[in-house]
């Protein structure tokens, strides 16, 4: 905590056998998720940074509904599971009932897209000092495969059997560079996990948004990670990584879409 | 000595709710409570709360969810048709098992209504409201004053059943000035220890606390749900409220509650006038509901009236309380319309001796 109010410049283990290891903010069991999804790397990348900042005592995180409902069976800190679309919402509440804590929520497509637009959208326009996760895999995983407020044009889902017609389902919803135009919005980017360098690149976003955070800067950190669903896809895992390149990249592409402003 | 002043009972809710040690409050404008809103948002931020004009109702009570969620004295108010849209999470925080203040100034519905007051939400109130075998616990109160008193009461509720607590008012009593003494009360003194289960960060030395209404194995749903249902019997047990007018010598009781209560009071002055022996028994908790004080005045009295601003809804728990051991009738005014003494009193003289069940 200390460490961190004094504006650390860069992240610190001392032990090094745990640079290699699990990090001791993620907890030792089996995860839920399918092979090959992008969760399991967002989880431990989230864990990874909130060890490194030494912050594990002070972090409060917010759980989807959603595939990651589970999060908090992962992750070793404090939590609270929200209703669908509501985590933002918690998350406020949370924050100014103590902020000094850091608070951060984990979101998917559905949850923070479709059913909780407004809550996304107002949290980031009040500039709420939270770190927010944002896990866009153009799919609803958990139900069975329907269509998400991003799913592309003439993808099948369960719900568009015939593929996404934008007459009938309407447009992908670019909802990260919408958020980009709010005053509130400090630091807004978009990553991937699907090569291990695009992991490295979520995991410094990450970091970043985490010393934002810590500085109170002013203004909430979003991170979309475009993310696979090799099931709800009916592909294998590298099939999907590679639909990720041909494909969804070209739709929602990578890289900052607001940085704060220089000092 | 603590002052009498002069307080519509919106803002002496407020007033109270602060006195009471609210750190967080987060709602949206809706008539008939705004006030309620306006007083906050200018007095709770320089008394060291925090206060958020949500974007919606649905976001409000889920910022007490999280807000609740810390263990710090949270609340939300609104009015019917915003207590509607908060139904779901109200469910999570029941299941969750959270400590906060509701309060739901009633106005006349269904749909988007009246901006008059209503009774109308009794059932949305004291059966739940939301999905799921929940409770909450719900005060009526009657006067300016005891929105006042029952800010205090609930908060303390809250937090020792870790339940949620409803103040039912309505549109009248939301905005009518009456006298308000604030007792003394220091927040301090009342304070619950919620370390165990709140998440306010993880110390080195325990487990990660978790706040979930998710449990997909059935058995521990189940659990769940028989945790909830016995502190539901123990707040069945304590926590039964009532106020009770002229009953010692009366042959025929009003049931009423809040607003209502107020004219069955004038109504049984003018009934005694004329010699009818009628008394008036007033819940103060709808939920828990004082069945047992009703099923004992039904072995002594020959009639009973409820009187409420609806299409009749408590009246149901008066029949389930006194079980068909006399006629219980009803007189319901809806749309916003409040029911005068006399119409009261001619009812109580349509019904005072009749010895059939009547269906009015």
């Amino acid at each position: 905590m200390s460490a961190a109010s004094e504006g650390i410049q860069c992240a610190y283990i001392e032990d090094l056998d745990e640079v290699w290891a699990r990090p001791s903010t993620l907890i030792e069991t089996t995860m839920h998720y399918c092979p090959g999804c992008g969760h399991s790397v967002v989880h431990r990348l989230i864990m990874e940074v909130i060890r490194e900042l030494n912050i594990q005592e002070i972090a409060i995180g917010v759980a989807p509904v959603g595939c990651a409902v589970f999060a908090y069976h992962y992750m070793d800190i404090d939590m609270q599971e929200a209703a669908h679309g509501r985590a933002t919402a918690v998350a406020t509440g949370i924050k100014r009932m103590l902020p000094d804590r850091m608070v951060f929520t984990y979101q998917g497509d559905g949850d923070l897209a479709a059913i909780g637009t407004a809550e996304t959208i107002h949290t980031i326009n009040r500039g709420e000092n939270i770190v927010m996760v944002f896990i866009n895999n153009g799919i609803y995983g958990m139900t069975g495969g329907q269509m998400a407020p991003t799913t592309l044009e003439g993808s099948i889902t369960s719900t568009t059997p015939s593929g996404r017609d934008l007459a009938m389902h309407g447009h992908p919803l670019k909802i990260t560079e919408m958020i980009a135009m709010l005053p509130g919005a400090y630091y807004v980017t978009r990553q991937a996990v699907n090569t291990a360098k695009a992991v490295r690149k979520t995991k410094r976003a990450l970091m970043n948004a985490f010393k934002y955070q810590m500085e109170g800067k002013g203004g909430t950190s979003f991170i979309e990670v475009v993310s696979n669903c090799p099931s709800g896809w009916k592909m294998t895992p590298i099939e999907s990584n590679q639909w990720l390149e041909n494909h969804i990249f070209k739709n929602f592409e990578l890289g900052d879409i607001k940085t704060p402003p220089k000092e | 000595m603590n002052t009498k002043v002069l307080m519509k009972g919106n803002e002496a809710l407020a007033e109270a709710a602060i006195r009471a040690g609210l750190k967080g409050y987060f709602g949206y404008p809706i008539t008939p409570q705004s006030e309620l809103l306006e007083y906050i948002s200018r007095e709770l931020p320089k008394r060291g709360g925090s206060f958020i004009q949500a974007e919606s109702e649905i976001a409000a009570i889920n910022m007490v969810y999280g807000g609740a969620g810390t263990g710090e004295r949270v609340m939300t108010s609104t009015s019917s048709p915003g207590y509607s849209l908060m139904q779901e999470c109200i469910s999570y925080i029941a299941c969750a098992e959270l400590p906060c203040l509701l309060v739901n100034v009633v106005r006349g519905g269904p749909g988007l209504g009246t901006i008059q007051p209503s009774q109308g939400d009794y059932f949305q109130a004291v059966k739940g409201g939301g999905h799921g075998d929940y409770r909450v616990i719900v005060l009526a109160p009657n006067s300016v004053q005891e929105m006042a008193d029952f800010t205090y009461l609930g908060m303390d509720l809250a937090d020792q059943y870790r339940n949620p607590v409803l103040i039912l008012a309505d549109g009248a009593l939301g905005q009518m000035m009456e006298p308000v003494i604030f007792p003394d009360y220091n927040p301090e003194d009342h304070k619950v220890d919620h370390s165990a289960w709140a998440t306010r960060g993880k110390p080195n030395d325990r487990d990660h606390n978790v706040i979930t209404t998710l449990h997909l194995v059935s058995e521990k749903m189940e659990e769940v749900n028989l945790t909830l249902q016995e502190k539901y019997r123990t707040i069945v047990q304590n926590e039964v409220r009532y106020e009770t007018i002229e009953v010692d010598d009366a042959d025929f009781i009003i049931v009423a509650f809040g607003l209502t209560s107020r004219v069955a009071h004038k109504s049984v002055e003018l009934a005694r006038a004329e010699g009818l022996k009628v008394g008036l028994l007033r819940p103060q908790t709808l939920f828990p509901f004082p069945t047992n004080i009703l099923s004992e005045l039904a072995d002594r009295v020959r009639g009973m009236l409820v009187v409420e601003m609806n299409a009749g809804q408590m009246v149901e728990d008066v029949r389930l309380a006194v079980n068909g051991k006399i006629p219980v009738s009803f007189h319901g005014r809806m749309g916003g319309i409040i029911p005068q003494p006399e119409e009261i009193l001619d009812r109580i003289k349509l019904v005072y001796n009749v010895n059939e069940m009547e269906t009015a």
